[in-house]
């Protein structure tokens, strides 16, 4: 029973993590109808981000934070401008493409400039283990869950409480009619990008801190687990992101823990391919049918 | 015979032209060991960017897992040699690789080929990573450390042969009846099933197409570079062919060659500098794909630039009547 | 027995009732109008007999040469297969192919050679291609489009491309063939026209037609018989005189009643 509840702490923090990078994924999705390839890379930069705040600038944590969020925010908005928006009314595959290329530039740009050894983070915060019994719940664990709640409650009450939060919603049930309504909706679009990736730029920090160590590939295989997890709690819906992720961290984390570790991306591949194949909306999403 | 047009012996002749000049030159040297790398590459990748421009670029079916097929051929063929070390050992793992391909394209194809564009691209992604993870645990391909020693029989010969092979079955399959039922699928699918096609059944055909030659592809790699791990045939790897398909243009077969050739060339030069590499290449396709998406040849053909096909058909055609 | 007999065929979506409990009987042979207002759920029904949507219920039956089938649930193509074809509302051709290849790929089903000869273009080939060529060399003809097989599809004007469009659903050799809005967009004059071709090629096709319109000069002159259908239910049907002075039909077209609110 320990063991089990131990790997729950484990994967809820884990899935935290997958929770916020998904979120990014599901909004785009959701007001684009685009899988932002480069939205794992995004994490990544603010990994980075966060490493030269607190390793050259002597930061602390929220400081970190808070400009890694700034900082992905700002990439994530650029990137939509480049790569993009100039493909809106392109092919599905088209724009798929060019966000593969866009992933691939981030990654190596990086390691051009930063080498591809893995770097650490310095101590931010303290070691303290809490013990609940058998069941060790670290300090950075607690910061991990604590901060992805209050982003999460926060984008919920960007979502519903403010102006741009609604436009946001309009724009993706219908754009063609939010732009007949008067909303802008390059600027929304915009803005989603920017949201999503200060998020992801947040799970980076986060990453780095509870992890310790970053690398320029860092963002692949979370990226594409958080797009994994979008899917299966339904694509383009935030509750679903939510949950999705942090199904998946769970999930990860006890195949990880009872069953075979080399296995474990295997059945998160697995799981999505089932998914895609049984029920595409996932959990909380909705059907789309194409008009005849 | 239908098949002896003028434009048909033009071909031939070229293809015999190539194949002899080449041959002299190994033999006389000038093309070297380090040469011939590059030569082995452009062949390998023509035959992996034709049969993925099959999938994505003819049939519209958007496949990011084109190395997981490869490296099934390459796995088989390897084992099938370094047991049955002889040239029919190595033309029956070439066979054996591809045709193992093509079944596992069939499997994977048939679930998930009722999905569209961004799901489809996901899950044949996710399809490419459990095929590596499987072969980072067998027994049977030793894992991480994966196989060496594998008995090198791929040769110019061979190369050239299959290569041809790959260019000319794929284009005549694509100029058939059975090739425009493909086609019809990219164009409009609803359009298509309404018209009689079986689009499921074309689809599938399409990847198992594309997978074979994917496998034969793999299987000449495996005979050549003699060493094989699950990490060569990652996600990058089908990254290298999309970037193929893309620059040439998907939807033409000519353009594959073309730029197969281009980029080979360019990765001999880059080949110290893996990074700069991929940032020209993962510029190139957010570059292609903004202002020039048709790529280099669009859908066309080199014989759609020439003047050639309307008079060949008056005159040329031996055709009885 | 009917060609074609539709038993309380009902679909909906979500909340939404798009067909409710139609019943219809097509004889061998009439050329039958399907009309109603925008969203009475005419082309939904069109969808419901190709195979593109399922029925909820209800059966679809399709009798030739003293079989009957049952085509609910059938996949489009096996429903092409059995000899119905459609046009579509919103043109779908096969807009960067050619003209030429847009009516040889609805050939297809009827085409005899196999992966073999396509792989190694041996005789069988070029001589089915041969055969398939012609074929779609002459529906072309027909429709006056065959100084244009070169061309793009989408480069062709907007008239042409509904021509294009019946070519290519007569391509597949139907028996029954279902006509969706073939009018929309034509000038008087063009729809003079289009209405001859449709005779034409009823009788030179040895044809059943269904058709959706809009334009009631087309539906009057050419169907023998004309179904109404309104927010998914059959409201009438007889003769188009009948029809016209039908007081529910009317109705229907002009919006509610006023007593009812």
């Amino acid at each position: 029973m320990d063991q089990f509840l131990q790997q729950m702490v484990n994967g809820i923090s884990l899935g935290s993590i997958y929770a916020l990078i998904a979120l990014g994924y599901t909004m785009v999705y959701g007001i684009i109808k685009l899988i932002n390839f480069a939205h794992g890379d995004v994490y990544m930069i603010g990994a980075y981000v966060g490493f030269t705040i607190t390793t050259y600038a002597n930061l602390g944590f929220f400081p970190a934070l808070i400009i890694a969020m700034i900082a992905c925010a700002a990439l994530g908005m650029v990137i939509e401008k480049v790569a993009y928006k100039p493909l809106r009314s392109s092919s599905r595959i088209a724009v798929l493409i060019t966000a593969i290329g866009v992933s691939l530039l981030l990654e190596y740009v990086m390691m051009f400039f930063v080498g591809a050894e893995v770097r650490s983070y310095p101590k931010l915060l303290s070691d303290q283990v809490f013990l609940f019994g058998d069941i060790r719940i670290n300090m950075q664990q607690i910061y991990i869950v604590v901060t992805a709640i209050v982003l999460m409650l926060l984008l919920q009450f960007i979502l519903h409480k403010t102006k741009i939060g609604k436009a946001m919603r309009v724009v993706s049930i219908d754009k063609d009619a939010a732009q007949l309504m008067g909303i802008k909706v390059d600027k929304t679009i915009s803005f989603t990008f920017a949201i999503g990736s200060a998020l992801a730029g947040a799970a980076g920090v986060l990453v780095g801190i509870y992890y310790n160590s970053i690398n320029p590939l860092m963002g692949v295989m979370p990226g594409l687990k958080a797009f994994i997890a979008a899917v299966f709690g339904g694509i383009g819906s935030i509750p679903g992101a939510m949950i999705g992720g942090l199904s998946i961290g769970v999930m990860e984390t006890f195949v990880s823990g009872y069953g075979n570790s080399m296995y474990r991306d295997a059945v998160v591949f697995a799981l999505l391919i089932l998914i895609l194949i049984l029920k595409p909306s996932g959990l909380l999403g909705k059907d789309t049918r194409e008009k005849v | 015979m239908k098949a002896l047009t003028k434009k048909n012996l033009y071909i031939l002749g070229a293809i015999l032209l190539t194949f002899v000049i080449v041959q002299l030159l190994i033999e006389i040297g000038i093309i070297n060991q380090f040469y011939e790398v590059t030569l082995a590459t452009i062949c390998i990748n023509i035959i992996l960017a034709v049969s993925l421009n099959l999938i994505t670029g003819f049939t519209g079916q958007f496949s990011l897992g084109h190395a997981g097929f490869m490296s099934i051929g390459a796995y088989v063929c390897a084992l099938t040699t370094m047991h049955l070390n002889s040239t029919v050992g190595f033309l029956l793992g070439i066979l054996a690789g591809g045709t193992l391909a093509a079944l596992v394209g069939i499997l994977i194809g048939i679930p998930t080929l009722r999905l569209k564009g961004d799901y489809l691209a996901i899950a044949t992604l996710g399809m490419a990573e459990i095929i590596r993870v499987i072969f980072l645990n067998m027994e049977i391909t030793n894992g991480a450390a994966g196989l060496q020693g594998i008995p090198r029989y791929t040769s110019w010969v061979w190369l050239c042969f299959f290569t041809v092979a790959a260019i000319l079955l794929i284009n005549n399959f694509i100029k058939s009846s059975h090739g425009r039922a493909c086609i019809s699928i990219r164009e409009d699918e609803i359009a298509a099933e309404s018209m009689g096609i079986n689009t499921t059944k074309y689809k599938v055909m399409a990847f198992a197409i594309g997978a074979f030659f994917a496998g034969v592809a793999g299987a000449l790699y495996a005979s050549y570079f003699y060493f094989l791990k699950p990490d060569i045939f990652s996600f990058l790897k089908s990254i290298d062919i999309l970037v193929i398909v893309v620059l040439g243009g998907m939807g033409s077969l000519t353009g594959s060659v073309i730029a197969a050739v281009v980029l080979a060339v360019l990765t001999t030069f880059l080949q110290s500098f893996t990074e700069v590499r991929m940032i020209l290449y993962a510029a190139l396709l957010v570059v292609i794909m903004v202002f020039r998406p048709k790529g280099i040849m669009g859908t066309k053909e080199w014989y759609d630039l020439l003047k050639f096909n309307r008079k060949e058909e008056k005159i040329w055609k031996r055709r009885s009547r | 027995m009917s060609l074609l007999s539709i038993h309380n065929l009902t679909k909906s979506f979500g909340g939404l009732t798009a067909v409710s409990n139609v019943n219809m009987d097509i004889e061998k042979g009439e050329l039958v109008g399907l009309i109603g207002p925008n969203g009475a759920g005419k082309t939904t029904l069109f969808n419901l007999l190709t195979g593109v949507y399922v029925p909820d219920s209800g059966s679809v039956l399709l009798t030739r040469e003293g079989q009957t089938k049952e085509l609910g649930g059938l996949k489009p193509y096996q429903v092409t297969k059995e000899g119905l074809a459609r046009t579509f509302q919103n043109i779908r051709l096969f807009k960067d192919l050619t003209v030429l290849d847009n009516v040889r790929i609805a050939v297809h089903q009827n085409v005899q050679y196999k992966l073999l000869s396509a792989f190694f273009h041996l005789d069988r080939f070029h001589n089915e291609e041969d055969k398939i060529k012609t074929e779609a060399e002459r529906l072309l003809d027909i429709f006056q489009l065959s100084n244009k097989k070169q061309e793009l599809a989408k480069n062709l004007p907007y008239g042409e491309q509904r021509h294009l469009e019946i070519a290519r659903a007569l391509a597949t050799k139907p028996s029954l063939l279902l006509l969706d809005e073939p009018a929309a967009g034509m000038n008087p004059n063009e729809t003079a026209a289009l209405t001859e071709i449709i005779g034409w090629i009823r009788e030179t096709f040895d044809l059943t037609i269904l058709l959706i319109e809009h334009d009631m000069s087309l539906v009057m002159k050419i169907c023998e018989r004309v179904y109404v259908l309104d927010y998914g239910m059959l409201i009438a049907s007889g003769k188009p005189e009948e029809i016209r002075a039908n007081k529910k039909v009317i109705e229907a077209y002009l919006g509610e009643d006023v007593n009812h609110a």
